[in-house]
């Protein structure tokens, strides 16, 4: 399909998706690098910032536990009177403008003995410090969370963060440290010295955290309850994993899991306000355990890199639009030349060699191509020149050979019956030439009235110069006969001189025979031709005994001999050339000496024209299509005897 | 579903038998006042009530209902007594002690029919089966939640150390008590949503240590039932009615539940009530014991927890059945 499209389309295709694979590559190994490179920066600072809020919390909160130790410490070393107290607990609440509200919750009998319950407890309200006592009948202080937890544990601890209604629903947290005193040698749990820290500073501090557009801070206890967060519904209500349960969400489960057991981290994390993907520090709070986690939009931090990204996918698109410009110009240019000469060629192909090339602009290939096709086109104009000129010659000569075979065949006589006032014999001949001049020959002619003489010859070779040969032949067998030789005499006298002044080697075989038509005496000598088929009454057809003769023209001294039989009315005898049995049908098999005696068999009783004309449609037969190789001539010569 | 339609409607059909005037004058005749008491702040443990009130189940059944406040300060054996309200959710084993001890109370249905009532303990502390309670800290409510865990530690002779648990499971995820007490449907969630995943946990449901001391019921005083036994009983069938269609779409029912919870200021999440509200179905309808119905009271039940009474010296004699059930005319 590629293929069949033009070379600019090609170049174009091959070139653009290299470059956008090459490009694509380079884009997002850049992609990849500086997004590594930001999101580990962004991690960083993420930690960083994590790690900087929480030191902020710890340091206030820090503060605030030293209160309760402070007091616990002038609760176990000093002894106090109930007004003092008072007076202290108040004091300290009224100096410190970090906590909310401070008590001393004393276990049974440890404030005075008999006294089951104690807890003075001084708290802000409406800018007043105010007085209760929390130890009402209503209000067991034993199995609240702030007396029981470190009660139980031994230890101070603060509480999960809570309402607290009289305070207007701010939310609070209790730091709670348990004091002692030494009863009868014994040391033990005398109560619990607390105080409450309104946790609505530490929400503006975590709610201040802003990163960029979406980013925000959030704080979860040690519960996962959410102490802080941009979506007000979640705060106090939810903890993360009510979440994870309401979202279907493991991972955030783990997530909460690991935040809650203290754990440092940095992770992928679904922003619950926004829904954006994005990452989230973690940190925990170093006095009360709990987790503060900074969210670090992904989309809003990302955007440089984003920005960067699209600004580069942007160059990309240009410049392969540029490339593309470039190449289809680049490969117009080139092809343009082309197909001119594409054009051009096709013209020329139809005969228009004058057809015009296209230009020349460059020195380059297609340049040189085009120089080699006006090249081309010169050679090609000058060769059918020449072509034509070879063309006119080799007519003429054709001309001139088809006026030689004229010649040729009228050297031979052609009239039939050939001395119609004898009626001693019957005889027929017939030359069918291969080419238009063959070597072949054949004559017939009378010494004196009593002696026929006749002959059937072929030239090796063929064309013009056996041709010539054969006229030769032919003129010296009838000049030597008329001299009155003896048959062996004629060929060894037109054999001497043919031999001589043999340079093409070209050679003659004859078979010639002088018969006396008065008695049937017929003597005959062979030179290397086919031995001529006799035919007599009662006998199958047979060849005459051959005379040992060779063909003329090579030997110059070679002695020939005749040989002499007497014909009886009705004998037959017929001569050819081998032109005949060695026809050739499509399997390449010869015609043969013996499928022509059966021939001959066959039209034995025929007269003689008729038996040439049928042994010469035999021969076609069995050629079929398969074109004539050799002259093929017949001569058929029937005896009648002397006249009565 | 088909099962729990199939049991609701033989619940109603039964109840509407008992009172064939029920129905005709609950559409004819004005609204009948009445008071009712959760025993506790608003939540999907009383989900049913609360949609039968907001889909005028109650007013279809003839009754102008005022549902008071539940919660501490707000005891339902105290607003019974005193005439403070009308009709109150009680446990099964409140509900005896106050008949066996001159507060005539009858049950007019026995919501729940499976205890919620477990034991949690975290396996990290070394708790994997009862041996393992021996010796340690438990963290137990007041009163009647103390009759299951006390028979609990006497059937396997368990030696403890009580601790009294608050209203927060914040001491046992401090470790501050080894073990504590759970309603399945409401702390054992929210120590899950504390961050404390499900196989960290030992649990041990009193119902499958043969402790099945069925929770919620609703009462009256023996009084209101006698003047008014077609009040009783529409209230009771409204209230089972208010529960069925509750189950059946558990979103709106959270959604009254949640809007409860606001109303009264009390911090609400939704996946935590609507585990509330699964596990209520799973406790009124269990899904192994297909001859319990809500509304039911089982007579085995109800010796199993009077008995348990028994046993620790809350009450001196066993009250009889078929006058503290009035919904069941078994005999």
């Amino acid at each position: 399909m590629i293929n069949r499209r033009g070379l600019a389309f090609r170049l174009a295709l091959f070139v653009l998706t290299s470059v956008t694979a090459v490009f694509l590559l380079i884009f997002g190994y850049s992609y990849k690098t500086s997004r590594d490179i930001l999101i580990g920066q962004i991690e960083d600072s993420a930690s960083n910032l994590a790690a900087a809020t929480v030191n902020r919390i710890d340091t206030v909160l820090a503060a605030v536990e030293k209160i309760p130790q402070n007091l616990a410490c002038f609760l176990e070393t000093s002894d106090f009177t109930k007004s003092g107290l008072l007076d202290t607990l108040k004091a300290v609440v009224e100096d410190n403008d970090d906590i909310y509200g401070a008590a001393v919750a004393f276990e049974p009998d440890m404030f005075e003995p008999g006294v089951s319950r104690f807890a003075p407890y001084f708290y802000k309200s409406d800018g007043y410090v105010r007085y209760a006592n929390l130890a009402s009948d209503e209000y067991s202080y034993f199995h609240w969370d702030w007396y029981q937890i470190p009660r139980e544990l031994g230890c101070p601890v603060w509480t999960e963060p809570y309402y607290d209604e009289g305070a207007g629903s701010i939310v609070m947290s209790t730091y709670s440290f348990p004091f002692h005193k030494t009863v009868g040698g014994e040391r033990r749990l005398a109560g619990i010295v607390t105080a409450d820290v309104s946790l609505s500073w530490l929400q503006s501090l975590v709610g201040a955290i802003r990163i960029r557009e979406s980013g925000y801070g959030f704080l979860l206890s040690r519960n996962g309850t959410f102490v802080t967060h941009p979506l007000p519904r979640l705060v106090m209500n939810e903890t993360i994993f009510t979440i994870a349960e309401a979202r279907k969400n493991p991972e955030l489960r783990r997530i909460g899991r690991e935040m809650i057991q203290g754990k440092t981290g940095f992770v992928p994390y679904r922003s619950l306000f926004t829904g954006k993907e994005g990452w989230m520090a973690f940190a925990p709070l170093a006095t009360n355990g709990w987790s503060l986690g900074v969210l670090f939009p992904r989309t809003e931090l990302m955007a440089p890199v984003n920005s960067l990204n699209r600004t580069v996918i942007i160059l990309g698109v240009m410049g392969f639009a540029v490339l593309i410009i470039v190449i289809v110009l680049v490969a117009g240019t080139v092809t343009k030349p082309l197909r001119g000469l594409a054009g051009a060629a096709a013209h020329i192909a139809r005969g228009r060699l004058d057809a015009p090339l296209p230009p020349v602009r460059a020195r380059d290939e297609v340049g040189e191509l085009a120089l080699s096709f006006r090249s081309m086109q010169v050679c090609l104009k000058k060769y059918i020149d020449d072509l034509t000129e070879t063309t006119a010659a080799k007519e003429r000569i054709e001309s001139e050979l088809r006026i030689a075979h004229d010649i040729q065949m009228g050297i031979l006589p052609k009239t039939f019956p050939p001395f119609p006032d004898r009626r001693e014999f019957d005889l027929f001949a017939d030359l069918e030439p291969a080419r238009e001049v063959g070597g072949d020959l054949y004559d017939f002619f009378f010494l004196d009235d009593r002696y026929l003489c006749f002959h059937v010859g072929d030239v090796s070779g063929k064309g013009v110069p056996a041709s010539i040969l054969m006229a030769v032949t032919k003129t010296l067998v009838k000049a030597k006969a008329a001299q009155g030789m003896e048959p062996h005499a004629i060929l060894r006298s037109v054999n001497e001189e043919l031999a001589v002044d043999n340079p093409s080697c070209l050679f003659v075989t004859l078979f010639l025979a002088v018969l006396d038509v008065a008695s049937g005496s017929l003597r005959y000598t062979n030179g290397g031709h086919n031995p001529p088929v006799f035919i007599t009454t009662g006998t199958p057809p047979g060849f005459l005994p051959g005379t040992d003769g060779m063909a003329m023209g090579i030997d110059e001294g070679f002695d020939y001999r005749s040989n002499e039989m007497v014909l009886k009315p009705g004998d037959l005898l017929f001569l050819y050339t081998d032109g005949v049995t060695e026809a050739m049908d499509a399997k390449k098999d010869f015609y043969t000496e013996d499928r022509l005696k059966e021939t001959l068999s066959a039209a034995r009783d025929l007269p003689v024209e008729d038996l040439v004309r049928s042994v010469k449609e035999s021969v076609q037969e069995f050629a079929g299509q398969e074109p004539q190789a050799d002259d093929m001539t017949m001569l058929a010569f029937r005896f009648r005897g002397a006249e009565d | 579903m088909a099962v729990w339609t199939r049991i609701f409607t033989v619940v109603f059909l039964f109840l509407s038998f008992l009172d064939p005037a029920a129905m005709a004058r609950a559409e004819e005749g004005p609204l009948k006042r009445a008071r009712f008491l959760p025993q506790w702040s608003p939540q999907a443990q009383f989900a049913g009530y609360y949609v039968a009130f907001h889909k005028g189940v109650y007013k279809h059944h003839g009754i102008d209902l005022y549902i008071q406040n539940g919660g501490p300060g707000h005891s339902p054996r105290e607003y019974l007594e005193k005439g403070k309200t009308d009709f109150a959710t009680l446990w099964l084993a409140t509900g005896i002690e106050m008949r066996a001890q001159g507060v005539p109370v009858v049950n007019m249905a026995q919501i729940l029919q499976r205890s919620a009532l477990m034991l949690v303990a975290k396996k990290a502390r070394g708790i994997e089966t009862v041996a393992d309670i021996d010796g340690r800290k438990i963290g137990l409510w007041g009163a009647v939640f103390q009759v299951q865990p006390r028979a609990f530690f006497r059937k396997f002779n368990l030696q403890v150390t009580v601790v009294p648990q608050s209203r927060s499971v914040d001491l046992f995820l401090r470790d501050g008590v080894a073990v504590a007490s759970a309603m399945w449907y409401n702390e054992y969630h929210t120590i899950l949503s504390s961050g404390i995943d499900a196989d960290e946990l030992t649990t041990f449901f009193f119902h499958d240590y043969g402790l099945n001391y069925p929770e919620d019921g609703l009462y009256a005083l023996e009084a209101t039932w006698q003047e008014d036994p077609a009040l009783c009983r529409a209230f009771a069938r409204a209230s089972l009615e208010g529960w069925r269609h509750a189950f059946d779409h558990p979103e709106e029912a959270v959604d009254i539940v949640m809007a409860e919870m606001e109303r009264a200021h009390i911090p609400a999440t939704r996946v935590h009530q609507r585990w509330m509200l699964d596990r209520m179905k799973d406790l009124m309808i269990p899904a192994d014991d297909p001859d319990r119905a809500p509304g039911l009271l089982i007579p085995a039940d109800y010796e199993r927890v009077a008995q348990g009474l028994q046993a620790l010296d809350l009450i001196d004699g066993i009250p009889d059945f078929s006058s503290f059930y009035q919904a069941c005319p078994h005999d």
